[in-house]
């Protein structure tokens, strides 16, 4: 038995910090998994308690706490932890970091309150605009606010991760920077350079306009500073995710990590390509040039490099881990490795699901082959394997092993908890292909009531109605797997400090140290710098088109809420 | 720096993948010939669409087998498409000329791949080629409030010989 303290023995105030943050985020995933849920089957015809109109608001609640309240407390959360704990050394300013925890919080109350405003009587709050919040379309200003605001707490996050790293170098000036601090720092780097589209839309335009002191927005420069931020967001969803599966998961499969310099050249990658990508969500749109959106087709491409390359180097750890503990044969190594943890299969069938997303994402970034599925049900088919899989499940699988070291107590309802990740990757792969499928046939996304007098779809594999019958199957099951995991957290969460907490936050070293790798390669400034040059390369000309051809402000036609129900 | 050669191997593999990758758009583009919507349409003041093509739409003919189509997406209709179909003739260029009165719509015409954003402000312009008579529905694919689940229109191609332009933008 180890001797060596849980985490919340080591560091008990930031431990606190990550505790709240992973209670908002599970909070978050709860209460959006639900309205997840209740869309799958309104939008299917199986089950419609609610008006159109309220689809759209739990469609809009459930981007936002899906897309920014749950992967981002998380991911503040599992960055706090992995920076302290690599570090070994505790956030310096508790009341600090509690303070930017409170922020993010109260963000995030005051956007869902807007959200549900229009249910609470007498609250003039609304925000039926869904999580993308395109102008001309207007929510009360409170949504804009708080989501800033929550904004705003990430950036001091990223504060507190810099300054403990800052500390912890002039007590090692010689040293490499620890992976997990590495991976946090280039990651909030990148989120520093690309949140500042989202910033400036909301804070510069959407917001005085919402609340009245300028007249109009230009909606396409609205909508190229929230894609902006839009892809680069995702990367911030994700690369907790690959901190996880490369720190931790080579341990959870009984091994280490294959390489440490690729691992800091994957996210060195990340920093530079993540921002200068998000023209590919605007191929179909006017007004920007065909030569800019070739530019971002081929970043876009090159994004895949470095996931690729994460690929074989988890795959290598694992088997790596897999052989420590037995494993013989080309393949058969893969029985050897802990499927019954359900912090490692979460993680695996997380990665696994991964590929399957990236490769609809190579689709999607084919500029011609876009215009099959842009807009169609098969893009939250793919995103609910990038985000909803890759990043959702991996964190899943992450508390079921840092929930007990956050809190000294062991897990619970063990046996739930091994079978939860199957259920979601079960239910995933019902609802994600039938979803990918229905795209195919041109089925629209976003959209309460999809039938259509006019209209019929063509499947091209299978009919629409077993179609709709598996994502509305594959919905429910993704549901009760979400509950299996709440049960166990919960109920983890209100057990007792009972001694042993069967798991160790030790992490071994890898087997290619950093020391095999050129120091450049933790020279962060020297990298943010070439990430800045390259967004220029590719935003400033079409940024500066935008404004030209229609200015700032440009010219909305009127206040036109998205409530307002005219015909004719 | 100390790599597996396994790993360079694979490596070198993925960019080659990468590579081929942008080969097959950079052909669909160039080879194949299908253009992504650019800024050719350029853009328009959507408080004023009556004094820009857009205040007639509706089917123009442009030159010889060639029609130009003028579209305006609003809450939740369709101009022309919605009630009364698009019509254009078989074997034709038709080029699309579309913009919004008041929110970001979608214009897609289902079972083909003409898919555009209809932004206010802006117009989205993009030309097609019909070879065979057929009847599309079009369908809003971008969220524009809470009628967005209804809009919809039509798109009749029909043969040249019943192809009358008159009729058509009656």
């Amino acid at each position: 038995m180890s001797t060596k303290q849980t985490y919340r023995d080591e560091f008990p105030e930031t431990a606190r910090a990550i505790r709240y943050l992973l209670a908002a985020a599970f909070v978050s995933v709860g209460v959006a998994g639900l309205f997840g849920m209740l869309q799958a089957l309104f939008r299917t015809d199986y089950l419609r308690f609610f008006s159109n109109s309220d689809y759209y608001t739990i469609l809009t609640a459930h981007g936002v706490m899906m897309a920014y309240f749950f992967t981002i407390f998380s991911l503040v959360a599992i960055f706090a932890w992995a920076v302290t704990r690599s570090l070994d050394r505790p956030f310096p300013n508790p009341k600090f970091t509690m303070g930017w925890v409170w922020l993010m919080i109260f963000g995030a109350v005051l956007t869902l309150i807007t959200i549900f405003g229009k249910w609470i009587p007498g609250l003039p709050l609304k925000a039926d605009v869904l999580y993308t919040f395109y102008a001309p379309m207007k929510a009360s200003p409170t949504f804009y606010l708080g989501l800033a605001l929550f904004v705003v707490g990430s950036w001091l996050a990223g504060y507190d991760y810099f300054r403990t790293w800052w500390s912890w170098k002039q007590d090692n000036p010689d040293e490499r920077i620890p992976l997990q601090t590495f991976m946090a720092l280039t990651t909030m780097l990148m989120w520093y350079l690309s949140s500042l589209g989202v910033a400036i839309e909301v804070l510069v335009l959407l917001l005085p306009w919402s609340i009245g002191i300028v007249k109009d927005v230009n909606p396409l420069l609205t909508r190229s500073l929230f894609w902006y931020t839009g892809h680069a967001i995702v990367y911030f969803w994700l690369l907790p995710a690959y901190l996880l599966w490369y720190t931790v998961l080579p341990k959870l499969s009984g091994g280490r990590l294959f390489s440490d310099p690729l691992a800091r050249v994957v996210f060195v990658l990340f920093l530079l390509l993540s921002t200068p990508v998000g023209f590919h969500h605007q191929y179909l749109d006017p007004g920007i040039s065909q030569g800019f959106k070739f530019v971002t087709m081929t970043t876009t491409m090159f994004i895949v490099l470095p996931s690729l390359v994460t690929a074989f180097t988890v795959v290598a750890s694992m088997e790596h881990g897999a052989r420590q503990r037995g494993g013989k044969g080309y393949l058969s190594w893969l029985r050897a490795l802990p499927w019954e943890k359900p912090e490692f299969s979460a993680m695996a069938l997380a990665g696994l699901m991964f590929a399957a997303g990236g490769f609809s994402g190579m689709i999607n970034a084919g500029m011609n082959i876009d215009y099959r599925v842009h807009n169609t049900i098969w893009i939250p088919g793919h995103f609910h394997l990038t985000v909803g899989t890759a990043v959702g499940l991996t964190l899943m699988g992450a508390s079921y092993w840092l929930i007990p070291q956050l809190t000294g107590k062991r897990l619970r309802l063990t046996k739930l908890a091994m079978v939860q990740p199957y259920l979601w990757f079960v239910g995933m792969t019902f609802m994600s292909n039938a979803m990918h499928r229905a795209g195919l046939t041109g089925d629209p996304r976003r959209t309460a009531d999809p039938t259509y007098q006019d209209v019929s779809f063509h499947g091209i594999v299978g009919s629409m109605g077993e179609m709709r019958m598996q994502i509305a199957l594959g919905g429910v099951l993704l549901f009760v797997s979400l509950l299996l995991f709440l049960a166990v957290i919960t109920r983890t969460w209100l057990g007792e400090r009972d001694g042993d907490i069967r798991v160790n936050g030790v992490i071994p070293p890898a087997l290619s140290g950093p020391e095999d790798g050129p120091r450049v390669l933790d020279n962060l400034w020297l990298w943010m710098g070439i990430a800045i040059l390259l967004v220029i390369i590719v935003y400033a000309i079409p940024f500066a088109g935008l404004i030209g051809q229609s200015g700032l402000f440009g010219s909305s036609p009127g206040v036109v809420p998205g409530w307002i129900l005219s015909f004719g | 720096m100390d790599i597996h050669r396994y790993e360079k191997i694979w490596i070198g593999i993925s960019l080659l993948f990468v590579l081929g990758l942008i080969a097959t758009v950079t052909y669909g583009a160039v080879g194949a010939g299908v253009k992504t919507i650019g800024n050719q349409g350029g853009t328009v003041n959507p408080n004023d669409l009556q004094n820009t093509p857009f205040g007639n739409p509706g089917v123009r003919k442009v030159g010889p087998n060639h029609y130009a189509v003028y579209v305006v997406a609003r809450q939740f209709y369709y101009q022309p498409g919605t009630g009364k179909p698009i019509t254009v003739p078989a074997g034709s260029d038709v080029t699309f000329y579309v913009t919004s009165a008041d929110v970001i719509h979608g214009f897609e015409v289902v079972d083909t791949n003409i898919n555009s954003m209809a932004i206010p402000g802006e117009v989205s312009k993009f030309t097609v080629h019909f070879d065979k008579p057929a009847k599309y529905g079009i369908i809003c694919n971008e969220y524009c409030g809470v009628g967005h689940g209804s809009m919809q229109g039509r798109l009749n191609v029909v043969p040249q010989s019943q192809f009358n332009l008159t009729e058509a933008n009656q």
